[in-house]
């Protein structure tokens, strides 16, 4: 009865064992250097992508088909050992600049939220993808949180647990309704089930659908549901935000995709359309919240919006380039996204955070190399030609075209256009403007700088040859089937 | 299940999960709770299911609420119960919350099939519900959940002591 695999675990089950290693490594190492538990961090998720990567084209199923380990998981399984392994990077020099009491406690929680994003990733049942989401959930309560002398920190993690959990209580009721419809919580025979359904069944699957979307669209912080994303972004620690930014928003799509183009493929009538006003107002307000801030953390909380709002546009696409074209847009996403929040980790420095767009005044001039890497995030984020933003949204929008959402597309380019103007407002303040006060930068910092080296590089080079990875994309979204 | 019980029951039920959120006093709301938690159970019981419906009066309306009650009354909130009703607010979230739920009916209204409930009751298996039959769904078929639940439980705490504890070493 029991149909136990271990291999549909192994990314879930090593990404764990990691989280496991650096808490009883914590209790060996005496005294405040705590640099060696981010590395067994870093080793661990390097071992978790190998034997993510070498699962490719098997599509091993276990556990009573609850559990896949699909080209779709193998490919969101590499992206998130590359969202956490960046954000162990620039944790490692975050963590001394804040001087992080609970260091050990950090990384075994960061480590614990990608385990239950592989989870999110391989699941191929209702309760199986809400644990791991459970999982990823709590760890960023917590992370967000976990800077105590900052009040703010706390607040975050207040108001990102109780909106967080309101959220999870649609989910569940949607994963309830389509339970009731179903009698299964199989997402395959959900599918099956969804073909064929009439009547009272079809209006239970409808209605599960629309609080399901309801819980996803909290989870990516898509409008209107996104009120929390500005507040939580600016107060958790710059690291988290960036790990919140990236990772946990590309596990929210993983589910969100797989449940949607997928397993409810049947109701696309019904929801591309709901969808295709989300996409919309989630661009416009995220976009034009983002142009009167001061912070650039807030910034770039609502350009992180705006940017669900593009996924979206994909999603609306309801078809296999779509999908393809959202799962490329998060791993460019992933790589600009993290650059960018290194870069403001690299702007502040101990006691002072340096957060408001001010305090960029003429960085460019004192660090170049900084303020080049910034260009290529910002640029890249505006999605101008020749970075990885562009050749992704480009995906997004030709997918849109396809399906007949030409004036879709014709609002998301309409919405890069308003974003080049708070993308390129930091910039002018970075290269423009005279030097108000002198910041760390990446001197004595060699994890950030490795992180800054290998973001900028993957923009760049998606920007150029787009179509090795969007071929992966594309591949892996076959895999559903 | 017949209508004659699940029309009391679960107008009942409305009833006082509204006096939860309607209540200004927290002590009331949390009364107002526990009673949601036992018609619940009460429905349970109607729906077959006696091993839930312990559970449900055991660990939420015994364990959870009377955590809810303690923390209240440490808190000793009684001091600075907000006097006045943000109006604004109000109108608003409870448009937003009646175009949601006309948004959820819609297609109930519209679709032939009527409303759920009505004529889906039928006779169930001598072993539904009972303590072995959930105990061996929950080991063979949900052993995975079940594990991962530790997992779970785990950063939970984890994440409960760095919260907490007072002096971090």
């Amino acid at each position: 009865m029991i149909d136990v695999s271990w291999t549909v675990l192994l990314p879930t089950l090593l990404a764990t064992g990691t989280a496991f290693a650096v808490l009883l490594a914590d209790l060996a190492i005496t005294g405040p250097e705590r640099d060696g538990l981010g590395w067994i961090g870093i080793v661990g998720l390097l071992a978790t992508a190998v034997a993510t990567a070498n699962a490719w084209g098997t599509n091993a199923t276990g556990f009573a088909g609850t559990v896949v380990l699909d080209d779709y998981a193998v490919y969101f399984g590499l992206l998130f050992c590359l969202a956490t392994i960046l954000t162990l990077l620039i944790s490692i020099d975050y963590i001394g600049t804040i001087s992080l009491k609970a260091g050990g406690e950090y990384y075994a929680i960061t480590l614990f939220a990608a385990a239950g994003m592989f989870l999110m990733a391989s699941s191929n049942d209702l309760i199986v993808f809400f644990l791991g989401l459970e999982t990823m959930s709590i760890a960023a309560y917590v992370l967000a949180g976990i800077w105590r002398p900052d009040l703010r920190s706390s607040e975050a993690a207040m108001k990102y647990f109780l909106l967080g959990a309101f959220a999870t209580g649609f989910l569940l009721f949607g994963i309830a309704l389509l339970y009731g419809a179903f009698e299964t919580t199989t997402l395959g025979d959900i599918a099956v089930g969804v073909g064929s359904s009439a009547g009272l069944q079809r209006t239970l699957a409808l209605g599960g659908m629309a609080l399901l979307l309801v819980g996803f669209g909290f989870k990516v912080a898509a409008v209107p549901f996104h009120a929390w994303a500005p507040d939580v972004y600016e107060g958790a620690p710059t690291a988290v935000t960036a790990f919140m930014a990236a990772g946990v928003k590309a596990a929210g799509f993983a589910v969100f995709v797989r449940i949607f183009m997928h397993t409810l493929a049947a109701l696309s009538v019904d929801w591309s359309s709901v969808l295709a006003v989300l996409a919309v107002l989630t661009m416009t307000i995220g976009n034009l919240s983002a142009l009167r801030q001061s912070n650039i953390k807030r910034m770039l909380a609502y350009s992180s919006v705006s940017h669900a709002g593009y996924l979206l546009v994909g999603m609306v696409a309801a078809d296999a380039a779509g999908g393809a074209a959202v799962l490329y847009y998060l791993l460019a996403y992933v790589l600009m996204n993290t650059g960018a929040f290194a870069v403001v980790v690299a702007i502040g420095k101990r006691g002072e955070p340096n957060e408001l767009l001010d305090d960029y005044d003429g960085v460019g001039l004192e660090h170049p190399a900084l303020g080049l890497c910034m260009t290529v995030f910002m640029l890249s984020l505006a999605g101008i030609p020749a970075f990885a933003g562009f050749t992704g949204k480009f995906y997004l929008f030709s997918a849109a075209v396809q399906s007949g959402y030409a004036w879709l597309a014709v609002v998301g380019v309409l919405n890069s256009v308003v974003s080049m103007y708070y993308y390129g407002g930091v910039l002018m303040r970075m290269f423009m403007a005279d030097p108000t006060k002198s910041v760390q930068g990446t001197a004595h910092r060699p994890y950030l700088t490795a992180t800054l080296a290998v973001t900028a590089a993957g923009t760049v080079m998606l920007g150029i040859l787009p179509s090795w990875a969007y071929e992966l994309a594309a591949d892996a979204f076959a895999s559903l089937g | 299940m017949t209508l004659l019980t699940f029309l009391p029951l679960s107008a009942l039920i409305v009833i006082f999960a509204l006096g939860v959120i309607l209540n200004r006093h927290p002590i009331r709301s949390a009364l107002c709770l526990a009673v949601t938690l036992f018609l619940l159970a009460v429905m349970f019981v109607f729906l077959d299911a006696h091993l839930v419906a312990a559970l449900q009066i055991i660990v939420y309306a015994g364990a959870i609420l009377v955590l809810f009650l303690f923390v209240i009354m440490l808190l000793n909130l009684e001091a600075d119960i907000p006097q006045r009703r943000r109006r604004n607010l109000t109108i608003a979230a409870t448009a937003a919350g009646l175009v949601f739920a006309g948004v959820a009916l819609r297609p109930f209204l519209g679709s032939d099939a009527g409303l759920p409930g009505v004529g889906m009751s039928g006779p169930v298996p001598d072993t539904f519900g009972t303590a072995a039959a959930i105990g061996q769904r929950l080991f063979t078929h949900f052993v995975l959940p079940f594990e991962v639940t530790s997992v779970l439980l785990l950063v939970a705490v984890l994440g409960a002591v760095v919260l907490a504890k007072k002096k971090i070493g």
